[in-house]
Parts: C-alpha cells; sequence; structure tokens
C-alpha cells in the first residue's frame, strides 16, 4: 500500500513536469469554463422565471452546472495520456519494472483532479466575480470540489480503461462526444430536474453527473441537507474506487496483446 | 551457480491468429553474453518480451534469475535492466530527470541515487547534455540513455533488444566496448537480439539463431562456424561418373571432406580450397572423369544464418 502511494506520488510528479512545461494548455484548459459560465448564463438567464423552476438567480444555479461538466469534458481525454506512454514506449518500460501497476493508472487520474481543482476554483472566482452568492458558504463550496473530484475520477479511469483496452485515439474521440451532451443534460447542470419529462428524470437518477450536482446543490444552499450530501458523495466514491480496480485490471488483457 | 536465464517450450500467439514463438527453449547461463540472431519477426522481440514479464507466454516455462517469469513476475523486475528495441524515453524531461526517476522507482534514494545517475551520464558520455530535455538528442545519445536507464539499479540479468540499431558506425564501436564492459566488469548475464552478424560474432560467448519462433540452432561462434568449417567446394562433371570410381579417383586428395556426389554434382569441403582444387581436378582427369565448372566459396556466420535460417542475411 505504502508502495503504491510512492509509486502514484512519483508517476504523477513525472506528469505534472510535463504538463507545466506546456503553458498553452493550461491557458485553454482555464477558457474553456470560463466561455461556458458565460454562455449557458446569458442563453438561460431566465429559465428560472419558468413556473417550477424555484426561482433564485441563474448565476447561482450554474456554477455547480459548468463545475460538473468540467469534470466530466476535461476527465475523459485522460485516456490519450494512456495511448501516449503506449506510444512512446514508456509503458512498456515501466511495466519491466517494479513500479505499481496501479501508480501508472493513477498518476493519470491524479493529473486530472489536480488540473480540475484549479479549474473548479477558477470557475468558483469567476461565478463570484460575475456576482454569483455561495448561500453554503465554504463548506458548500468544498462539498462541490470534492464532487467534481470525485466525478473526474470516475470519468478520467474510464477513459484509461478505454485507452488501455482500444488503444485507438478515435475510440476516445467517439465515446466523448457520444457522451458529453447526453451525460450533462440528463442531469440538473442546466436544467431543474423537476421541469424534466419523467423518462428523463429517471435517467438522470443513474447519472454519476446527477449524483454530483446533487450533493453540491444539497451543500451548497444556506441549509444542507447532509443526508443528501452523504448518500450521493458515497455511491461517487463507490463507482470511483470500481473504476480505477478497473482500470488497473485492464493491464492483464494488455499483456497479451503487446 | 544457477543460470541466469531459462526458458523451455515458449508458446505465443497474437490476436489475429500469428505466431510468434513455437516452442522456443533456451538458457542464458550466469555472466555470459548470449546473442539472439534472426530476421525480421522471428521471435526475438517476442522472446524478450516475456522474460521481462510484459507479455504472457500461451504456454511454456521461464525463469529469470532463478524466478518465475509467471509465477513471480515482481521479482524478476527486480534483478532485470530491460532495453527495449524502440527507444522508450520521456521526451518532454531531461536526461538527469529520466535517470533519477527509474532510480527511485527502483527505490534508490538521496545520495546514492545522485551518485549513481552521475556515474551513469559520465560512463554513456551524456553528462554535458543531460539537463536538456531528451526531444532534442541525437538518436544515439537517446539510445544510450536507454541503456543508462537499464542500468541504474545494477541488474543482475541485462536484456537489450537490438541496442545498436540506428547508431552510426562510430556509436555501434563505443557501445559494444560498453556492453563488452558490463560483461566482464560487472559479471552480468546479458541476453542481447540483433540483426548484425558481426555484433554477434564480437559480443556473445554463444548464440543461437532463431526463426519461425523457434531456436534452429545454437553454440559458440566458433563452434557455429567451426560447423561449416573449410570452403564448399563444387565440381560441376561432363558426365554422370561412375560412383565408386569417382569416390576412389578423390579420396587419395589430401584435404578434402565431407564429399558428396548427387547427379553430375560432387561437393566437398576442404580447409583451403583453392589448394585443394588442382588436386582434385588431376585426380578426376587421370580417373577420366571430365570436370566441366569448378567454384569455391568461403564459410562466414551469414552462411551459417543461410543455413539455418534459410535465407540470406540482408542487414
Ligand atoms: N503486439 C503484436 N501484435 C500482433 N502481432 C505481433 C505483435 N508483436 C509481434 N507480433 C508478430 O509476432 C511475430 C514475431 O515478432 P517479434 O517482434 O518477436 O520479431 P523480431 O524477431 O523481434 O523481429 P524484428 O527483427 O523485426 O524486431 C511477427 O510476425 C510479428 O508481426
Ligand atoms: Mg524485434
Amino acid at each position: 500500500m505504502t508502495t503504491l502511494l510512492t509509486h502514484t506520488y512519483w508517476m504523477t510528479n513525472r506528469r505534472l513536469k510535463v504538463l507545466i512545461k506546456q503553458p498553452a494548455f493550461v491557458v485553454i484548459m482555464l477558457v474553456q469554463p470560463a466561455i461556458w459560465l458565460f454562455l449557458f448564463g446569458n442563453l438561460f438567464r431566465r429559465v428560472v422565471e419558468l413556473p417550477g423552476f424555484g426561482g433564485g438567480d441563474y448565476l447561482d444555479y450554474i456554477v455547480p452546472g459548468v463545475v460538473a461538466m468540467t469534470a466530466v469534458s476535461s476527465s475523459m481525454w485522460s485516456g490519450m495520456g494512456v495511448l501516449e506512454e503506449i506510444e512512446r514506449g514508456t509503458m512498456n518500460r515501466l511495466l519491466t519494472t517494479p513500479v505499481a501497476r496501479g501508480a501508472i493508472m493513477n498518476a493519470l487520474v491524479m493529473e486530472q483532479v489536480l488540473s480540475l481543482t484549479v479549474q473548479v476554483a477558477a470557475v468558483i472566482l469567476l461565478g463570484l466575480a460575475a456576482g454569483a452568492s455561495y448561500p453554503g458558504g465554504v463548506a458548500g463550496l468544498l462539498v462541490l470540489l470534492i464532487a467534481a473530484l470525485l466525478l473526474g475520477t470516475v470519468f478520467s479511469a474510464l477513459s484509461n480503461t478505454v485507452g488501455m483496452l482500444a488503444r485507438q485515439r478515435e475510440t476516445i474521440i467517439g465515446i466523448n462526444t457520444m457522451l458529453l451532451l447526453p451525460l450533462t443534460f440528463l442531469s440538473s447542470a442546466f436544467m431543474a430536474s423537476s421541469l424534466m419529462p419523467s423518462w428523463m428524470r429517471t435517467i438522470a437518477d443513474w447519472n454519476p453527473v446527477n449524483w454530483a450536482l446533487d450533493a453540491a446543490r444539497a451543500a451548497m444552499t444556506a441549509s444542507p441537507d447532509w443526508g443528501v450530501v452523504l448518500s450521493r458523495g458515497a455511491w461517487l466514491l463507490g463507482l470511483a474506487v470500481v473504476m480505477l480496480v478497473l482500470s488497473t485490471r485492464t493491464f492483464r488483457a494488455y499483456q497479451k496483446s503487446v | 551457480m544457477s543460470d541466469a536465464v531459462t526458458a523451455e517450450e515458449l508458446r505465443k500467439s497474437y490476436p489475429g491468429g500469428v505466431r510468434a514463438l513455437d516452442g522456443l527453449t533456451l538458457t542464458v547461463r550466469a555472466g555470459e553474453v548470449f546473442g539472439l540472431l534472426g530476421p525480421n519477426g522471428a521471435g526475438k522481440s517476442s522472446t524478450v518480451k516475456i522474460l521481462t514479464t510484459l507479455a504472457r507466454p500461451d504456454s511454456g516455462r521461464a525463469t529469470v534469475a532463478g524466478h518465475d517469469v509467471l509465477r513471480h513476475p515482481e521479482r524478476v523486475r527486480r534483478e532485470i535492466g530491460v532495453v527495449p528495441q524502440r527507444s522508450a524515453l520521456d521526451p518532454m524531461a531531461s536526461g538527469r530527470d529520466n535517470l533519477t526517476l527509474q532510480g527511485r522507482i527502483f527505490g534508490v534514494r538521496g545520495k546514492a541515487l545522485t551518485r549513481r545517475v552521475d556515474e551513469l551520464l559520465d560512463r554513456f558520455g551524456l553528462a554535458e547534455a543531460a539537463g536538456r530535455t531528451v526531444r532534442g538528442w541525437s538518436g544515439g545519445m537517446q539510445r544510450r540513455l536507454d541503456v543508462a536507464l537499464a542500468l541504474v539499479h545494477k541488474p543482475g540479468v541485462l536484456f537489450l533488444d537490438e541496442p545498436t540499431t540506428g547508431l552510426d558506425p562510430e556509436g555501434r564501436a563505443e557501445m559494444w566496448t560498453e556492453i563488452g564492459r558490463l560483461a566482464a566488469d560487472e559479471s552480468m548475464a546479458i541476453l542481447l537480439t540483433t540483426h548484425y552478424l558481426d555484433e554477434a560474432d564480437r559480443l556473445a560467448g554463444r548464440l543461437a539463431i532463431v526463426d519461425g519462433g523457434k531456436i534452429v540452432t545454437e553454440g559458440t561462434p566458433e563452434q557455429l562456424k567451426g560447423e561449416l568449417r573449410g570452403d564448399a567446394v563444387h565440381l560441376e562433371l561432363r558426365q554422370p561418373p561412375d560412383e565408386p570410381r569417382a569416390r576412389q579417383a578423390i579420396s587419395h586428395v589430401a584435404g578434402l571432406r565431407e564429399v558428396a556426389l548427387e547427379g553430375r554434382t560432387l561437393s566437398a569441403r576442404a580447409d583451403d580450397g583453392a589448394a585443394a582444387v588442382p588436386a582434385a581436378l588431376a585426380a578426376l582427369e587421370s580417373a577420366g572423369i571430365g570436370v566441366a565448372t569448378v567454384t569455391v566459396a568461403r564459410p562466414s556466420l551469414d552462411d551459417v544464418y543461410l543455413r539455418h535460417a534459410g535465407r540470406r542475411f540482408a542487414a
């Protein structure tokens, strides 16, 4: 276990050193959620007036929505890192050393989680600058962050699994393009669940993006519902662990085809 | 002392039905350089991948440094250094970072790590470039770093998959010196795959020729060349001779061995073909057997290769 942790640390360190050498990428990473916040914030501003939405300020409403969408859309490219390692031969070199197999996968997830933390902070601050209010205070924002990171872990590990098994960029691109919008719009990211058709709401109940949003929204109100926060948080955590284990299992299949 | 590497009846097919290994068996003894020679697609890299725990065979057994590669891969990994066929560096990291990380993975820490990294950078002539990202290095420098990476933790068994492919003649010569030194000074067992006959001849104490996923012949370079010792002499006769008569005539010629007669072709081996030919011609002539053409060919590892891998070697 300590081996897994130290190795994850060194492997993450290795990837971050490369990440910070690409300033253009870091900028794009921050600009994208800002654009979404601006676009959705203005486009849908008046949906709060719909009967049943519950009123309030739409900007307050979509900060968690943009955070969740960012978490999914950034993390789902994680598998590209897997392909890069395979193509460079570094994956094979690492696999002939005693490095913990899990650490190779975890490092790719950690890379996403750390950059996602920066993104989430940026969205929160941008929202604040634009006049959003966070009645749940620091505790609420912390829950938002943690929910986003768990969501990021789920999709990063999923993407890594796809990368290891399919070993093709096209597959990752295809899956991401197919999944991002349905995942986002089959959740309360930009529209209150109560206004969805009932079949959509049923699907949304199974959508991990919606779990993250339920938890974040429950914690970000003036009187948080900690029961919802904990239950959704536990589901997310469980799914994240399953995905991480699954991604590490793919080394067995990889060994057959290498 | 136990063998450094043993492989028994390794078989491996890839998805899609390519049979890469078809019952490959080999042994690398402690402290020796063992050369694995073979044409493209023979199964050299597949063998290395299995022995280095990267791939799993469909069947067969293998041990490295006394550990079973299937049952205790993690023990094997501690004992081996691997230079893969294709360079495998972190292109965005510096040479020093590449080495340092590799050392950390093997649990080398602190001052010992710094010392080891400096030592390797020096030894492979990379000290000056050490701080620059590897992406900008020449192919030769990158290849030397590949080898340095494999040595950080002072492995007992080293796998070199075509270590000199892509190097210029000078780079190859340097790499040979270094490999020779590793084997001599650090008594490392080395399994080396190569396309170059001269490389195998120069470095390997023993070598095996692999083709179609199995070993077709094995021995010291001298033994293998010795199997074909002497020049090949071919005499094309004017007409099919009376066999006992021809044999009788040729048996008096000193230095001719392995005489074979097939139709009008009489072939034999001779330590010195050029010297044996006049005597053979005279002996046949005096027995009334006319000779149409004569050819003499010298042996080389190339012939060994040709004979066993069944095709001429083209590097
Ligand atoms: N990952 C793979 N997937 C499918 N087929 C493979 C794979 N790796 C190797 N092969 C096939 O297995 C056979 C043996 O390949 P291998 O790489 O072991 O040969 P080699 O002796 O190293 O050749 P070379 O001198 O070209 O490096 C080849 O036919 C090759 O095409
Ligand atoms: Mg090869």
